[in-house]
């Protein structure tokens, strides 16, 4: 399990989730997210193409940060989920939560 | 702190400390002793792993109060055609019949509340004892 954060040159903040986002490693994500938020950045992107489960807390984490995001004027992206990702999305109609694209690269290109 | 897993050829067993860090590791453990053949690769990798993440973290976080005193037990039976996981903890239990249903437009934006609405989706069956402190989740093969 790794989060790993890469700044674009147009400012946009990339998160790459590999692994599981789960109940015991959300506050990672969070924090990380939030620390880039306060040093200023208000566009992001989280890439899950690395990742293989998450659980409805990392599901809550999403839906708090693209609160937080949102207040502060920012937009937050999510991509790269597979199959069984983007079911769980659908069904818990997330997916009508977020904008969702097939990969990181097509996130960038829509802000 | 480390995790033991027993196994047998039709069961495991394995006690999990309080702690919402062991979770993904209890996860990976109970996944990957799991005998081929039963339940496809993709069901144990995305269902099973997502569904017993989701009853271990609600065991730790509200039956026992991440308590590093406490335990979940998790045990497994391995059937021929089914995967059957108990996870019980020590607490008061609750009423899983009074959970809201957190597609409605207005528990969109919640940040809790979809553990077991998820559960149910990515298992066959889920079932509480009398107390509410345990519960079971069967993965049928096929």
């Amino acid at each position: 399990m790794r989060f790993t954060l890469k700044k674009d040159k147009s400012g946009v903040v990339i998160v790459g989730v590999e692994g599981q986002l789960i109940v015991g490693n959300r506050q990672e994500l969070k924090q990380k997210v939030l620390d880039a938020l306060e040093e200023g950045s208000r566009k992001f992107i989280i890439d899950f193409s690395k990742t293989g489960y998450i659980d409805s807390s990392g599901l809550g984490v999403l839906v708090s940060l693209s609160k937080k995001i949102r207040e502060q004027g920012g937009e937050l992206r999510l991509a790269g989920l597979n199959a069984d990702l983007q079911t769980l999305f659908e069904l818990t109609k997330l997916d009508t939560l977020f904008a969702i694209t097939r990969t990181a690269e097509e996130a960038l290109a829509a802000f | 702190m480390s995790l033991r897993l027993d196994v047998t050829p039709d069961s495991m067993r394995l006690d999990v400390p309080s702690d919402l860090g062991m979770v993904g590791d209890a996860v990976e453990l109970v996944a990957s002793h799991l005998p081929p053949g039963t339940l496809s690769p993709r069901r144990i990798s995305f269902n099973l792993r997502t569904a017993l993440a989701e009853a271990l973290g609600n065991a730790i976080r509200y039956g026992t109060g991440e308590d590093p005193a406490r335990v979940v037990r998790v045990r497994v039976e391995l059937g021929r055609d089914y995967v059957r996981i108990y996870v019980i903890d020590d607490g008061r239990g609750f009423d899983a019949s009074r959970l809201p249903d957190p597609t409605l437009p207005h528990n969109l934006e919640h940040e809790q509340g979809r553990g077991l609405f998820v559960m149910r989706h990515l298992v066959d069956d889920v079932a509480f004892n009398e107390k509410g402190n345990g519960i079971c989740l069967t993965l049928r093969a096929g």
